[in-house]
């Protein structure tokens, strides 16, 4: 494991993701609560990054600015070069669907649907036709090895298997970007365990960069660097590789 | 089916007893309003299906309704030898001087009295009017104290019925025969011979000469020239129109009524919708944050959240008119404020009711989800997910 110093951050061809003087505070009554303080780094194409720091060390902001469902009060966030701060709301709502998957910590699935059709869902905001939507769920369900679940509703799955309906959900547009914000912190260590190695073959086999929020070491040490907040800044990266 | 509307409807079905109590509300609401439209279009269609478009009523200038109005044996014969007027197979002109009186005849449940109208009719009266046949017994004979009653009357009133007699106008009258005149205004009636009721009740004017026209194209022709007419002081009325505008105050009293009512029930019903649909974005703010992430624009959770409230809506519709069409069974009599002589009619459901009332209950809808969607739309993505 290597430790390195913030600027010590690579940048060059190869960035996805670039943050550049991001600011965010949140209103708290009449107090204005500092969250994020002028914060600059990049992202890799095809990283696994995992974001550590304590509670209310800034690591969710950064991941929903990053996934632009919340804005910086200063700064840009370039994603594959374009700033998605300067985009108006449904534009942005537009990229998100073409360019971010989501995997919450609940796994936050729309109960009345059934797996295929959670996986499905984000789909129909394509072009794609309905069978071809199916198909692609279907495709999605399987990677994730729930093939034989398409039919069953949230409530009828485990922990484990609605998060990776989730995991199918996230991937089933083909986004260049995940998120994760605490995808095993409701799981089992098992079902942790099965989830993270998906997530790494998503990476490691289909490219995905992802991004990931966690409290737990363990599940950090399945990404490919790991980077810790405190109190909004970015105090140190460690840089770890897969054997 | 669309997986948003998918969506939708399940979830309607996830929270059944709520959605059923407010589906509920609309359906009575949907149920009062289609019902005060059927009674309305009942009304209408018993008195404008009374009037042919092919008969031309004349009553005094400026009558409203027929025991207003006086026409002279000299008027009648000047409007009788009008060559408009269609021969009959007889070789006599369709005409019908007629005589409209009211008596008072107490009803069979109540016991109460209530205005009956008496008709005095020609020997053309059946030719004039085809659409009366007699249903039951036989016509009055013409000269004699024998009168026929309409088919709405039966079961109504005291001794109105074929066999018994009537006592009014100092006579005996004794009912021969009943009519059936298709639902029209004419069922609630009783007829007679002209004659024979003007000197019982000691008149020597008709109440209005209905006459027949060759070709109801003649109307206009002759309305100019009998109305100009300086020996007449008559007024020519299509029949149609003539009791069209006999429903027109009562008519206007049911709407009024009906739909204040209408009204102040449905503020009631998207009050419940409105509560319903707050509730249900309350329940799911993770829900929408979610789809919000996924990239689903404000406009689609806003129509997603209004589909939710319509199919609400829709589901009160059915229900509220499936009742109302209930309502097509029975049978109302009320008085006619114009002509102030009973009149029975039914509730009757048309096409466009049925049209309305969707209308009507799809605004409910509307109404009581549009502001729940619209907090469900501005919801800040990063609030909602944090609900969860």
């Amino acid at each position: 494991m290597t430790v390195l110093h913030l600027s010590e951050a690579r940048t060059g061809e190869d960035v996805l993701i670039a943050l550049s003087d991001v600011s965010k505070s949140y209103r708290r009554g009449a107090q204005i609560v500092p969250v994020l303080s002028r914060l600059t780094f990049d992202i890799r194409r095809k990283e696994f990054l995992a974001l550590m720091g304590p509670s209310g060390s800034g690591k969710s902001t950064m991941l929903n600015l990053i996934a632009g469902i919340d804005s910086p009060d200063h700064g840009s966030i370039k994603v594959g070069g374009e700033d998605i701060t300067l985009l108006p709301e449904a534009e942005l709502a537009d990229w998100r669907a073409a360019n971010v998957g989501f995997i919450f910590q609940f796994y936050n699935l729309m109960p009345v649907l059934t797996a295929l059709e959670n996986v499905e869902l984000p789909l129909t905001l394509t072009d794609l036709g309905r069978r071809e939507r199916r198909d692609r769920a279907q495709f999605a369900l399987g990677l994730v090895g729930l093939s034989d679940r398409v039919k069953h509703l949230p409530s009828e799955l485990s922990g484990g298997q609605q998060q990776r309906v989730a995991i199918a959900r996230a991937i089933v547009t083909d986004p260049t970007l995940l998120v994760a914000d605490e995808p095993t912190g409701d799981l089992d260590r098992q079902s942790a365990k099965e989830v993270l190695e998906i997530m790494q073959r998503l990476n490691r086999d289909m490219g995905k960069t992802i991004v990931m929020v966690t409290h737990d070491h363990r599940a950090a040490a399945h990404a490919k660097r790991i980077m810790s907040l405190e109190k909004g800044d970015l105090s140190y990266l460690v840089e770890q590789r897969l054997e | 089916m669309p997986l948003l509307l998918s969506y939708s409807l399940r979830n309607l079905q996830e929270r059944k007893l709520t959605n059923l109590l407010t589906a509920t509300g609309m359906a009575l609401v949907v149920f009062v309003y289609a019902a005060v439209l059927m009674l309305d279009s009942g009304l209408k269609q018993t008195l404008v299906a009374t009037g042919e478009d092919t008969n031309v009523i004349f009553v005094r200038r400026s009558a409203e309704v027929e025991i207003q109005s006086l026409i002279d044996r000299r008027q009648a014969r000047i409007i009788e030898s009008q060559p408009e007027i269609v021969i009959g197979a007889e070789g006599a002109p369709l005409v019908s001087k007629e005589v409209a009186v009211l008596i008072a005849q107490p009803r069979r449940k109540t016991r109460q009295a209530s205005n009956l109208l008496i008709r005095g009719v020609g020997p053309a009266a059946l030719a004039v009017r085809p659409q009366v046949r007699i249903a039951e017994g036989r016509m009055f004979r013409p000269g004699s104290n024998e009168i026929v009653i309409g088919r709405a009357l039966a079961g109504r009133f005291e001794d109105v019925e074929i066999g018994s007699s009537l006592r009014f106008a100092q006579r005996e009258w004794r009912i021969v025969g009943r009519f059936d005149a298709r639902g029209s205004g004419f069922d609630s009636e009783i007829w007679g011979d002209s004659e024979q009721l003007m000197q019982s009740f000691r008149r020597d004017f008709f109440s209005s000469i209905t006459v027949r026209l060759a070709d109801r194209s003649g109307f206009d022709a002759l309305k100019a020239r009998l109305e100009a007419d300086p020996r007449l002081t008559i007024e020519a009325k299509r029949e149609r129109i003539f009791y069209e505008e006999q429903s027109r105050l009562l008519s206007g009293f049911i709407q009024v009524l009906g739909l204040t009512l209408s009204v102040m029930f449905s503020l009631g019903a998207v009050i419940g919708a409105t509560i319903t649909m707050y509730a249900a974005v309350a329940s799911r703010m993770m829900e929408v944050g979610v789809l919000r992430a996924l990239g689903f624009r404000r406009s689609r959770i806003l129509i997603a959240f209004l589909v939710e409230a319509l199919l609400l809506a829709l589901i009160g519709w059915a229900f509220g008119i499936l009742f109302a069409s209930l309502m097509t069974q029975v049978k109302i009599t009320t008085l006619n404020w114009t002509s102030l002589s009973e009149l029975a009619f039914r509730f009757v459901l048309t096409p466009g009711i049925v049209l309305k009332s969707l209308v009507f209950a799809l605004v409910m809808g509307f109404l009581g989800g549009f502001l729940p969607a619209v907090r469900a739309a501005r919801m800040k993505i990063v609030d909602a997910l944090r609900v969860a």
